[in-house]
């Protein structure tokens, strides 16, 4: 049994009431846990001697537009002890908060405020969620698939009132995205096939 | 009796957006207690490009320049990582040759991009002759960048499934002639920093990282590295070609910034020995996959 199972199999063992899921793929172990759990898991994945995850990697948000609990959160860690890292992931909507990671792991700290920042997940318990990487004044999440490629505003210095001044967004040319696995059915855009199937509801 | 207007030493101070010591463009709100920084609070996000929600309407292969933008010091290691990526993630297998020029080219990088680090913290503390020697080299290593890939800094040279084109065997010959010129350049800034009395002051016990620090914010490599840990990832979890290659980690004692210097010029020695090792190995063949499925047949091939 390979060390990746091996570890699998003791998550099963030790944390089964807060897992949902596993996967080996790739040569990585993914687990799938309840949001309420999270904290617990975080604690246990850290303390534990056969776990040891010591290092925060990443979080990081994905934006599923289709699915009842729209984004998902994902951690990253790696033991620099027993040199193994896993994957772990938890679902969110985008009403719903996750426990913030902050008091267990420090470097949750930027992380969340990226993917608040980005998705607009709300982290509860984190002592300063700010947005991190956007510009001063920004509105919006810019990584979510509803959010255009080329923005909302663009910004230029104006020689009369000597100053930058942020204007909406105005391309010569529609912005054309190519998709080429089909050619006749053109581009799955999932967010607008969500805004109109509600409009229809509504 | 002392005037307690100028007891009183704290100052909120900004610095940036631009700002010649920030490197880049870098704003930091500042709480200084006289040289003491007490609180800081930055705003890195001058400099975010975007790039997650450029790739996601693009191909691997197009998305492949953004990442030289991404940290354009040692360009081709962020295309390295997106192309392992992408190999792991397709189950791609990767010439023999191709792998030794990723390897030879990454440790160019990291030379780079450790040259780049201690010349200019040096500049920092005061010493700007590093800096020139420094980037004197820096310079013949961008040239053999512009000479493997056509370009000094925006490479675009890795791909997954291997590297663009091959190398013409004189400038992997230079690349072994350079190998021989550059430690003694490293003697020199070494001659001027190791026991400069300015540097040590301004660097030791400075920035000090304690082995849990690291890792409770979530440190990587050098920094890991200079607080005592032997941690590197060619090591641990070996990519590529290096676990056939000998090398060395290089760690520190005190996690500080002396020590972290330290460590730099002995990665910078070990890459040597590194490349070296790759010239000699570096084996003939293809240096790009060929089944055609992930990367398209050579221009000759396809007009027969």
């Amino acid at each position: 049994m390979s060390k990746l199972q091996e570890l699998d199999t003791y998550l099963a063992e030790k944390i089964g009431d807060a897992l949902i899921g596993s996967t080996i793929t790739n040569g990585d172990l993914a687990i799938e846990i309840h949001r309420d759990q999270l904290l617990n898991v975080l604690g246990f994945l850290r303390d534990d001697v056969q776990c040891r995850f010591s290092t925060l990697v990443d979080i990081c948000g994905v934006d599923y537009p289709g699915r009842s609990s729209r984004f998902e959160v994902i951690y990253h860690f790696l033991s620099m002890y027993c040199n193994h890292r896993i994957r772990l992931r938890v679902m969110v909507d985008e009403d719903e908060v996750v426990p913030s990671a902050v008091s267990v792991y420090p470097a949750a700290d930027w992380y969340e405020r990226e993917a608040f920042d980005m998705f607009g997940i709300v982290f509860s318990g984190h002592p300063d969620l700010r947005r991190l990487l956007t510009d001063y004044g920004f509105t919006g999440h810019p990584l979510r698939k509803d959010f255009p490629l080329s923005g909302h505003v663009e910004c230029r210095y104006d020689e009369q009132q000597k100053r930058v001044v942020y204007e909406p967004v105005s391309l010569p040319q529609e912005f054309r995205t190519f998709d080429d696995i089909s050619p006749w059915e053109g581009a799955n855009y999932v967010a607008e096939e969500k805004a109109k199937g509600e409009a229809k509801n509504g | 009796m002392a005037d307690p207007e100028t007891e009183k030493r704290k100052f909120t101070i900004n610095f940036g957006p631009q700002h010649p010591a920030a490197h880049g463009v870098l704003r930091l709100i500042l709480d200084l207690d006289g040289e003491v920084v007490e609180r800081v609070d930055p705003h890195i996000g001058l400099l975010h490009r975007g790039t997650e929600k450029l790739i996601e309407h693009k191909t691997y292969v197009q998305a492949m320049p953004y990442f030289d933008r991404l940290d354009y010091v040692a360009p081709m290691n962020q295309e390295h990582a997106f192309c392992l990526a992408i190999e792991r993630l397709a189950d791609i297998e990767v010439p023999r040759r191709a792998q030794y020029i990723r390897v030879l080219y990454s440790e160019i990088g990291r030379i780079l991009s450790h040259l780049l680090n201690i010349t200019t913290q040096a500049m920092d503390v005061g010493a700007l002759t590093p800096l020139a020697w420094g980037f004197e080299e820096r310079e013949k290593l961008m040239v053999f960048y512009e000479r493997a890939c056509g370009a000094r800094l925006h490479a675009a040279y890795f791909r997954p499934g291997g590297v663009h084109q091959d190398l013409p065997q004189d400038l992997i010959d230079d690349i072994g002639a350079w190998c021989k010129t550059f430690p003694a350049v490293l003697k020199d800034i070494e001659g001027l920093l190791d026991n400069n009395r300015i540097f040590k002051q301004r660097n030791c016990e400075i920035g000090v990282i304690t082995e849990q620090d690291a890792l409770d914010w979530g440190f990587s490599g050098v920094m890991v590295r200079g607080s005592g840990m032997a941690w590197d990832i060619r090591r641990a979890e070996p990519y590529e070609v290096y676990s056939e290659l000998d090398f060395e980690i290089a760690i520190g004692k005190n996690g500080d910034c002396y020590d972290r210097y330290l460590v730099r010029m002995e990665e910078m020695r070990q890459s040597i020995h590194i490349i070296e090792q790759c010239i000699a190995k570096m084996p003939k063949g293809p240096v790009m996959e060929t089944s055609g499925k992930v990367a398209p047949p050579k221009r000759a091939e396809m007009k027969q």
